[in-house]
């Protein structure tokens, strides 16, 4: 660990290491060091060039948007006052429901997000296994992926009356059967653990929705499995590992650094969920005419999302170990 | 007589193996069978549960108008009819729209993938100042939703201009929209849809591999273009062609950039936006007049808005079935791991 942290410093870019890097005449040009970060720097040219071109004024402009008074000119467009944090402080506690449905959505993202995390990962090893109709259950397994994406489920909310949600809830209440709900009042009988069994039945109650948001993450695990050379089992079946001992040597390691990818993507998926109540929020006083506290809100909505990011990485990448390190 | 011979201590043998092992090869059999039945109806029952919508819509496709207000009709349709196809095929304009979106989606991609699969290398294996910036910079890509820069990109691409240089050309800016460059653009340089997403897979990837397959290629001499286009590339392939894959499907039924920049017109439709605007043409359609809407009934909007999601998701499958193969193949392709 020593070593590492030792190997870390020298490797850091002070200044003056910067641009002697990048200017041809000096020492330091042509070193491995500086060649190496030239050659870094021409690879990932794209984003900054995006990033600078696209990005960063529109980003600037919300920025400085959120921090004053947005004044509507007739055919001028806007006018900004600065007003220092009054708009962040308008938003966490003048708004009346701001804080409300941020709380609420962090904590069903929470839940949901590990659901989703869960389950894509159980039918990402399955699909891996080879069975009859594989190609076909795979292919079942990404329409989630088209069906939950642009411009598809919008088009069917729609409908003014919607048949096919219809006739389900209608066969839901006719036949009187909703096993889940039974299974719920014969375990809370017992009264032990019942905010527990209400989130694990309100996921279950869900599942449908769980599965259309995993079809991304179970893609991703399985383009990590499929990638597991299958001699590493050989081997480990040869010298007498079982299949649980295999799947958490050998799979799940190799899938981990999956893992992290995955749990980004979900809980950025669910921030940005067009049925979330704070997205909807925001886009309501927008629209009524709020335009500093509604950027204030999206600017604290990014840092809580941020937030929630960091915080997985580290967990997750506390257990993933990378070759370099 | 001799057959038989043979036959009957085989048959012993069988057993007595089962017997000699303790059990185990019994055992074993149980558990196989018992694994793969519960693993088939697992998948069985979630797959009716997706597919089951689908297919509702599939049966409702082929209905006749009188057939969605007859409560006999539940399953299957009585009078099956193609009709409805070809009404959704004229307000979609499709094959035309279908065309352009097929081309529109596959150059999209392939510039996004292309330009993410490069920037993720050079996350995951290079040194340089101000890593962590950029990389932040990233995760803001993923993080800030599309709507927020609208606008301003909106401007931006309508009066495009570098330093400069078009206004003093032509004396005013250049005016991209309506055109296919604002989007190549945006594509080439990581800005297009959920792009920030494929630079961390990749780049996750990347970091996967193991450094000594490139250091053993540069000591034989191999240049870094070369290392990375022979080395990490097949080796990265199945990750890159899910990144490939997604960027498909979501510039496919992508609404949001389609809309914004490529605005309609009627030379270059775009199936998801004709798709979007479906209800509103519907009710045109019907009418006797060009002029006048009709109110279309609620079972004939949600029969022909099926199909036309339907048709949107039938090419995806078809991709997805091809594509996943190479995800399987692609295994052998694979280099060493450690």
């Amino acid at each position: 660990m020593m070593a590492r942290k030792k190997k870390d410093k020298s490797q850091r870019w002070t200044l003056s290491d910067s641009i002697s890097a990048l200017i041809p005449i000096n020492d330091n040009f042509d070193t491995m060091r500086s060649r190496n970060a030239r050659t870094g720097i021409l690879f990932i040219l794209p984003l900054i060039i995006g990033f600078l071109m696209f990005e960063l004024g529109p980003l600037i402009q919300s920025l400085s948007m959120s921090l004053s008074t947005v004044t509507l000119i007739p055919g001028q467009g806007y006018q900004l006052t600065w007003n220092s944090f009054y708009n962040y402080q308008y938003a966490m506690s003048v708004d009346p429901y701001f804080n409300e449905y941020l709380v609420q959505e962090l904590g069903r993202m929470a839940a949901n997000s590990i659901a989703t995390l869960v389950l894509s990962f159980v039918i990402a090893v399955i699909l891996n296994q080879k069975f009859k109709g594989r190609t076909v259950a795979r292919a079942i397994f990404f329409l989630p992926v088209i069906l939950a994406s642009g411009v598809l489920p919008g088009i069917e909310s729609q409908l003014t009356f919607n048949m096919l949600q219809g006739v389900s809830d209608e066969i839901a209440e006719s036949s009187g059967v909703n096993i889940s709900g039974a299974l719920q009042d014969l375990l809370s009988v017992s009264g032990v653990g019942s905010g527990v069994f209400t989130v694990l039945f309100d996921m279950i109650d869900a599942i449908y929705d769980i599965i259309m948001a995993s079809g991304i993450q179970i893609i991703v695990f399985l383009s990590g499995l499929s990638a597991i050379s299958p001699s590493l089992y050989e081997a480990a079946d040869v010298e007498g590992c079982t299949a649980w001992e295999a799947f958490w040597k050998i799979t799940f390691p190799m899938v981990c650094p999956l893992l992290l990818v995955n749990a980004i993507y979900t809980i950025i998926d669910f921030f940005m969920k067009n049925d979330n109540q704070v997205i909807e929020w925001i886009n309501n006083r927008m629209t009524r005419g709020f335009y500093g506290p509604s950027t204030a809100m999206s600017w604290i909505y990014f840092g809580v999302a941020l937030a929630f990011i960091g915080v997985a990485s580290a967990i997750i990448s506390r257990g993933v170990s990378h070759y370099e390190n | 007589m001799r057959t038989k011979k043979v036959k009957l201590p085989q048959e012993k043998k069988k057993g007595s193996a089962n017997k000699r092992s303790g059990g185990y090869i019994f055992k074993a059999g149980v558990k196989k069978w018992t694994i793969s039945i519960v693993r088939g109806l697992l998948i069985f029952g979630l797959c009716f549960m997706i597919i089951q919508p689908m297919l509702t819509r599939f049966s409702m496709s082929l209905m006749q108008e009188k057939d969605l207000y007859d409560s006999t009709v539940v399953l299957l349709p009585r009078n099956v009819t193609l009709d409805n196809y070809r009404i959704v095929f004229d307000l979609t304009t499709f094959p035309k729209s279908m065309i352009n979106t097929v081309w529109v989606s596959f150059l999209v991609s392939v510039l996004q993938v292309a330009a993410c699969t490069l920037v993720g290398y050079g996350f995951a294996r290079y040194n340089f100042p101000l890593k962590k910036l950029w990389f932040a910079c990233v995760v803001a890509i993923i993080v800030i939703p599309p709507q927020t820069i609208a606008t301003p990109l909106f401007l931006h691409f309508r009066e495009f201009d570098v330093l400069g240089i078009f206004h003093s050309l032509t004396g005013e800016p250049y005016n991209m929209l309506g055109s296919i460059t604002p989007y190549a653009l945006m594509s080439i340089t990581c800005m297009g849809l959920k792009n920030g997403l494929y630079i961390y897979m990749l780049r996750q990837y990347f970091q996967g591999i193991p450094k000594s397959l490139e250091e053993a290629a540069f000591v034989d001499g191999c240049s870094t273009l070369r290392t990375f286009t022979k080395i990490m590339l097949p080796d990265a392939m199945p990750t890159v062609l899910s990144c490939f894959l997604f960027s498909f499907v979501w510039q496919w039924t992508d609404l949001f950039y389609t809309r914004n920049f490529i605005p309609y017109n009627t030379t270059t439709p775009m199936y998801s936006t004709e798709l979007s605007s479906i209800l509103t043409r519907m009710s045109r359609y019907f009418a006797a007049d060009a002029n006048v809407a009709v109110v279309v009934p609620p079972a004939r909007q949600q029969q022909l808005v099926s199909i036309g999601v339907l048709v949107c998701c039938i090419p995806l499958i078809i991709l997805y079935i091809f594509t996943q193969r190479t995800f399987v193949e692609s295994i052998a392709m694979s280099g060493s791991k450690e």
